[in-house]
C-alpha cells in the first residue's frame, strides 16, 4: 500500500473553523481523520484533510461557506453506513462535516401529522419517539438503529415496508438546506399540499450530498396499523414464489412486507442458527399484512389461498406476537449468517420489475457459478429489490477480480430486464460509471450542468453519482 | 520512536479476525463510549480500521492509535451485537498486548501490575496496612453506601467517591478453607476475586453463608492472585501470565466440582480469556485451563442452576430493588435470569426493572482511572435509570459495577444502597 501524504489545510483555516464550531469539534489528528476515510461500501479509503463537527445548524451554514470560499471539497457524513461510497471524502484536501451533533427532534405535531428534525437524528430513535405519541414513521432501513434521517433522505433509503408504505421520499414534506454560499434554502412546507416554487425538496432526495447540505427536514407521519399477521411460505421452485407474489398483488392485497430468501441464503441461515429450515427449498417468502383487524383477517385468508393455489410446499401462520417473532427470525438472521460465512461481504442492490425475479435469481446463480463465487440472495420481493450478497475475501486478489466481473454482469442483467442499478443503496462512487448505461448521455449532461450552476467550484461531494 | 514496520508485522496476526469486520457501523448503536463522544475512532469500527491501518503501515501516529484503543470499556456490547460475529474482545485484548508492549507501559503501571499484583502476599500485606490507615486520609460521606470521599487524595483521584478497603479483608478473617461436601453432595473451589477479598468482603461472606446453608463443601486456598484482567487489559502480558500461573498452581490441587466466583468479570476472564490466550503455554497448563473453563461458574448461576434454588413466585410488596446486568455477566456469560431469581427468593424485596438494565455502567476496570470524566458520564446515565425506578436498592452480580454505581449514586447524594444479588439471597436465609 502506498502512503498518501495528506495536505492539511493551513493553520489559519483551521483556526477559522475552530472559531465557528469550537476547538473540540475540529479533528486534526491522524487517527481521527483516518476514522472518517471509509463507509460501509467495499471500496478504497480516502483520508480527509480535516473533520468538522457543527453543533448548531447556524454553524453548519458557516462551515459550508468557509469550505466553498477556500475551495475545499465537502463530504457530509451521518452514520457512514451507506453502501456505495457516498461518504468517502475527496482526496484533494477534502473536509468531512459530521451531522451527529445536529440531532434534535424539533417538533412532532400530533394534530397535523408531521415532524421537524435536524439531519443527524438517528432513524430508530425518531421512529420510537413518534411511536410513543401513537403515530408511525414507516421507512425502516436495515441500518435504522444507527442511520441518520439526513442520510436516509440523501440516499432515499427504503426498507422492508416499501411495498405498502413507500420509501423515505414518500415522507419528505420539506427540507431546509444550505447552498454552497451558506445561504439557507427553504423548500416544501408543513402542509399536505404545497406548490410554492420548484420541488427542490424532491431534488434533494437521493442527492447524496452533491447539491446541498440539509439542515432541517420535515417528515410526514401516519397513524399506525392496528393489527398485523405474519406467515411464511416454502417453495420448491423460485417461479412458484414469484407467481405467489404476482397472485397476492392481483388479488388486491398489498402486504406491508413481502420478503424473499433464496436457497443459498436459507442454507447459510440454517448453518448459522441450526433452526431446522427447509434446506432443499428453492425459496422462502415471508409475508406480513397489516391494517384494520377485520381487513387483516380477510387479507391473510386471501394470501393463504394464493399460496396454496400456486403450490407452496409449506405454509406457517403466526398465531401471536411470539410466533411472529420466531417466524421472522430466519429473515433477521439473513445478513448475520451471510456476513459470518466469509470475511468480505459485498451487499448488492440490483432491482428488477417484480415479475422478473425468477429470471434475475437464475441469472445471479449462473453468474455465481461462472465466476466460482458464493452469492446468497435475499430481499424485498414485493419491490423486486434483491440483495445479491457476494461472500468473498477481499485479500484474495484473483477472487476479488472475479467478484468485480460478477458485479458488472449482475448490473448488465438487471438493466436488460428493465430494472435499475440500485433500489435503495445509492450510486455514490461504486456505481457512477454505470449511470449513463441505465439512463442516457443527455441525462448525465443535464445533471452535470445543473450541478455546475449550483456548485460552480464542484465542492459538494464531488465524484459521487455523476462522476467527477 | 517505535519502529512501525515491526509493530505492523506483529499486528498482522490479527488480520484474519479483523477482516471479518464489514464496516457496517452497527456497533455505533451499542457502544457506551461512542454514545458520549460521538467520534468514530472511539467505536469498534473505527478502532478496527485504525488497527488495520497500523498493520499496513498506513498510519504514522502509533501513539494516537494506542490512545483510541485504550479508550474502551472492553464491555463486549459491540461484539455481542455484531452482525458479522467479529471476535472483538479477542482483537482488542491481543492488540492491547501488542501495542502497549510495543509502546511501553508507564512506569507507574509497571510498578503496580508487575511489582505488586503478581506478588499476592506483598499486595495483601500492603493493602492490609493501607486499610488501617485509610481512615486518616478519607472522610466518610455516606454510611449507607460505605463509600469514602478521599479529600486528601482528591488532587490525584478527582472528586470520586471511593468504596474504601475493607477494615479486615476476607483473607485475614479466614486464611483458607477446605471443607467436605455436605447435603448437596457438591464441593466448590471459591475464588472471591480481588474486590470480594479486599473491598466487598460482605459479598464473599454471603457466598460462604449460602454454601454452608446448602451443604456445599468449600476449597479456598491461601495466596490467590488476581484473575489477570487488569494486567491484560493494560496490555501487560508478563504480569498476566504470572497471575494465571499462580492461580493454576493453586486450583490444580483440591477436588471440586465447580470453581465459583461472585465476580462476573473474574468468571468471564477465567472462562473466556484464559483459553483465548493460552496458545504459548505448555500442554499441562493448557489442560488445566480447559478444566477450569468447564468448571468456573458465576455464583448466581451455581445457586440457581446447580443447587436448584428457584422462587415459586417472585416476592411482591417489599423494598424496591432494581437489577443491573453487568456486561460480563450478560454479554459474556449469558447469565440474566438467575440473579433475578435469587432476588425473588427474599420476601423483603420486590424487583422493579430499570430502563436499559443491560447498558454498561461505565466502570470497565482501569478505564475508570484513565478516562474518569467519560466513565462518569456513562455512569450518570445508569444512575438516572436507577433513580427513575424509585428503588432503594440496586443490585448486580459484579463488584466492579458495584464500585462504579456506588461512586455515581453517592456523588449525587442518592440514598440507594448497592448490593450484590447473592447478598440479598443470603439475607433471606435464617
Ligand atoms: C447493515 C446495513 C443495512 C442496510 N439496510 C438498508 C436498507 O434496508 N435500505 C436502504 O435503503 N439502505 C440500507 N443500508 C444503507 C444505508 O444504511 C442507508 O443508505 C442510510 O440511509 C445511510 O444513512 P447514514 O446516516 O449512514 O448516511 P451516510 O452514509 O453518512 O451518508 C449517506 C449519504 O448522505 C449524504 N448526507 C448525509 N447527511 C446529509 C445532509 N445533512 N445533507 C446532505 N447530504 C447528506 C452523505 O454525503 C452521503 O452521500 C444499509 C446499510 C447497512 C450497513
Ligand atoms: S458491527 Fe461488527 S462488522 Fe459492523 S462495523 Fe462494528 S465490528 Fe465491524
Ligand atoms: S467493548 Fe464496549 S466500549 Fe469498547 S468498543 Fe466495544 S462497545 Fe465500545
Ligand atoms: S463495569 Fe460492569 S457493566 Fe461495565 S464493563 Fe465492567 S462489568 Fe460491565
Amino acid at each position: 500500500m502506498t502512503r498518501r501524504t495528506i495536505l492539511m489545510p493551513s493553520a489559519a483555516l483551521i483556526k477559522e473553523f475552530e472559531a465557528v464550531v469550537g476547538k473540540d469539534n475540529v479533528f486534526t489528528s491522524e487517527a481521527d481523520r483516518q476514522s472518517y476515510s471509509y463507509d460501509s461500501a467495499v471500496l478504497d479509503a480516502v483520508v480527509p484533510a480535516l473533520v468538522v463537527r457543527p453543533t448548531t445548524t447556524e454553524q453548519l451554514g458557516k462551515v459550508v461557506r468557509l469550505c466553498n470560499e477556500n475551495g475545499n471539497p465537502i463530504t457530509v457524513r451521518g452514520a457512514g453506513t451507506n453502501l456505495s461510497g457516498g461518504t468517502i471524502p475527496d482526496p484533494r484536501e477534502g473536509i468531512v462535516i459530521l451531522t451527529n451533533s445536529l440531532s434534535r427532534i424539533i417538533e412532532i405535531n400530533e394534530e397535523d401529522l408531521y415532524a421537524v428534525v435536524e439531519p443527524g437524528v438517528v432513524t430508530a430513535k425518531f421512529a420510537a419517539e413518534v411511536a410513543k405519541r401513537g403515530l408511525f414513521y414507516p421507512p425502516d432501513p436495515g441500518s435504522q438503529a444507527v442511520s441518520t434521517l439526513g442520510g436516509n433522505v440523501a440516499e432515499n433509503a427504503g426498507g422492508l415496508r416499501g411495498l405498502k408504505y413507500g420509501v423515505t421520499k414518500d415522507y419528505v414534506m420539506g427540507i431546509e438546506f444550505f447552498d454552497v454560499n451558506g445561504g439557507l434554502v427553504k423548500t416544501g412546507s408543513r402542509t399536505v399540499k404545497c406548490v410554492t416554487g420548484y420541488n427542490l425538496a424532491g431534488l434533494m432526495v437521493a442527492s447524496e450530498g452533491t447539491l446541498g447540505v440539509f439542515s432541517q427536514i420535515t417528515l410526514k407521519l401516519v397513524p399506525p396499523p392496528q393489527a398485523s399477521k405474519a406467515m411464511m411460505a416454502v417453495f420448491d421452485d423460485v417461479n412458484k414464489a414469484s407467481e405467489a407474489v404476482a397472485g397476492i398483488i392481483a388479488s388486491h392485497v398489498v402486504p406491508c412486507t413481502l420478503e424473499f430468501m433464496d436457497q443459498a441464503t436459507i442454507r447459510y441461515v440454517d448453518d448459522f442458527t441450526k433452526a431446522g429450515l427447509p434446506r432443499d427449498a428453492q425459496a422462502i417468502l415471508l409475508i406480513e399484512v397489516d391494517g384494520h383487524p377485520g381487513q387483516v383477517a380477510d387479507d391473510a385468508d386471501k394470501v393463504e389461498k394464493v399460496l396454496n393455489k400456486v403450490g407452496a410446499t409449506e405454509i406457517k401462520v403466526a398465531k401471536d406476537a411470539a410466533e411472529k417473532f420466531k417466524l421472522w427470525e430466519a429473515r433477521r438472521n439473513a445478513l448475520p449468517a451471510l456476513a459470518r460465512a466469509k470475511p468480505t461481504t459485498v451487499l448488492e442492490d440490483a432491482t428488477v420489475p417484480r415479475s422478473k425475479i425468477p429470471a434475475m435469481v437464475k441469472a445471479i446463480n449462473d453468474i455465481a457459478a461462472k465466476y466460482n463465487i458464493s452469492i446468497g440472495t435475499f430481499g424485498h420481493a414485493g419491490d423486486g429489490n434483491l440483495h445479491p450478497t457476494i461472500l468473498c475475501d477481499r485479500r484474495d486478489k484473483h477472487e476479488f477480480e472475479r467478484v468485480e466481473h460478477a458485479v458488472d454482469e449482475i448490473f448488465d442483467m438487471a438493466l436488460s430486464l428493465h430494472g435499475t442499478l440500485s433500489g435503495e443503496h445509492g450510486i455514490g462512487m461504486a456505481k457512477s460509471k454505470w449511470m449513463e448505461k441505465e439512463t442516457s448521455k443527455a441525462t448525465i449532461e443535464f445533471s452535470r450542468n445543473m450541478k455546475r450552476a449550483i456548485d460552480p467550484k464542484y465542492i459538494l461531494n464531488p465524484g459521487k453519482i455523476i462522476g467527477a | 520512536m517505535a519502529d512501525l514496520t515491526k509493530l505492523a508485522k506483529l499486528l498482522q496476526e490479527l488480520d484474519d479476525q479483523m477482516v471479518g469486520c464489514m464496516k457496517c457501523g452497527m456497533c455505533q448503536a451499542v457502544c457506551p463510549v461512542f454514545a458520549e463522544t460521538m467520534k468514530e475512532a472511539d467505536v469498534t469500527r473505527g478502532k478496527i480500521a485504525l488497527l488495520e491501518n497500523l498493520a499496513k503501515e498506513m498510519i504514522h501516529d502509533a501513539a494516537g492509535v494506542q490512545e483510541k484503543l485504550n479508550k474502551c470499556l472492553l464491555c463486549g456490547s459491540c461484539g455481542a451485537n455484531c452482525p458479522s460475529g467479529v471476535k472483538v474482545m479477542d482483537i482488542f485484548l491481543r492488540a492491547r498486548v501488542i501495542v502497549n508492549t510495543y509502546m511501553g507501559l508507564s512506569p507507574v503501571k509497571k510498578a503496580i501490575l508487575r511489582g505488586m499484583l503478581t506478588k499476592p502476599a506483598l499486595f495483601n500485606a500492603l493493602l492490609d496496612l493501607g486499610s488501617k490507615f485509610q481512615g486518616i486520609f478519607t472522610t466518610k460521606v455516606d454510611d449507607l453506601l460505605g463509600s469514602s470521599c478521599s479529600k486528601v487524595l482528591s488532587p490525584v483521584i478527582g472528586d470520586r467517591h471511593f468504596v474504601g478497603l475493607a477494615k479486615e479483608s476476607l483473607h485475614s478473617k479466614i486464611k483458607a478453607l477446605d471443607t467436605p461436601a455436605g447435603k448437596s453432595g457438591k464441593r466448590v473451589a471459591f475464588f472471591p476475586g480481588c474486590l470480594g477479598d479486599k473491598m466487598f468482603v460482605s459479598v464473599a461472606e454471603a457466598c460462604l453463608k449460602v454454601f454452608e446453608h446448602h451443604g456445599v463443601g468449600v476449597y479456598m486456598p491461601e495466596g490467590q492472585a488476581c484473575c489477570g484482567i487488569p494486567a491484560i487489559s493494560s496490555g501487560d502480558r508478563v504480569a498476566y501470565d504470572k497471575l494465571v500461573k499462580i492461580n493454576l498452581d493453586l486450583f490444580s490441587k483440591g477436588n471440586f466440582d465447580y470453581l465459583v466466583t461472585p465476580c462476573a468479570t473474574c468468571t468471564a476472564t477465567i472462562k473466556e480469556i484464559w483459553p483465548k490466550l493460552m496458545e504459548d503455554y505448555p500442554g499441562p497448563m493448557r489442560d488445566q485451563i480447559r478444566v477450569l473453563h468447564d468448571k468456573v461458574m458465576d455464583v448466581n448461576q451455581f445457586v440457581v442452576d446447580v443447587l436448584g434454588v428457584k422462587p415459586e413466585a417472585p416476592a411482591k410488596g417489599g423494598v424496591k430493588v432494581t437489577f443491573h446486568d453487568s456486561c460480563h455477566m450478560k454479554k459474556s456469560l449469558g447469565v440474566t435470569s438467575q440473579p433475578r431469581a435469587l432476588i425473588g427468593m427474599n420476601p423483603k424485596y420486590e424487583l422493579v426493572e430499570m430502563a436499559e438494565c443491560d447498558r454498561c455502567c461505565g466502570s470497565g476496570g482501569s478505564f475508570n482511572l484513565y478516562h474518569y470524566d467519560l466513565s462518569k458520564q456513562i455512569g450518570e446515565r445508569k444512575r438516572d435509570n436507577i433513580l427513575a425506578t424509585g428503588a432503594q436498592v440496586v443490585s448486580t452480580g459484579c463488584p466492579a459495577c458495584m464500585l462504579q454505581m456506588t461512586d455515581m449514586l453517592s456523588q449525587h447524594g442518592a440514598k440507594v444502597a448497592v448490593k450484590h444479588s447473592i447478598e440479598l439471597y443470603a439475607d433471606s436465609l435464617r
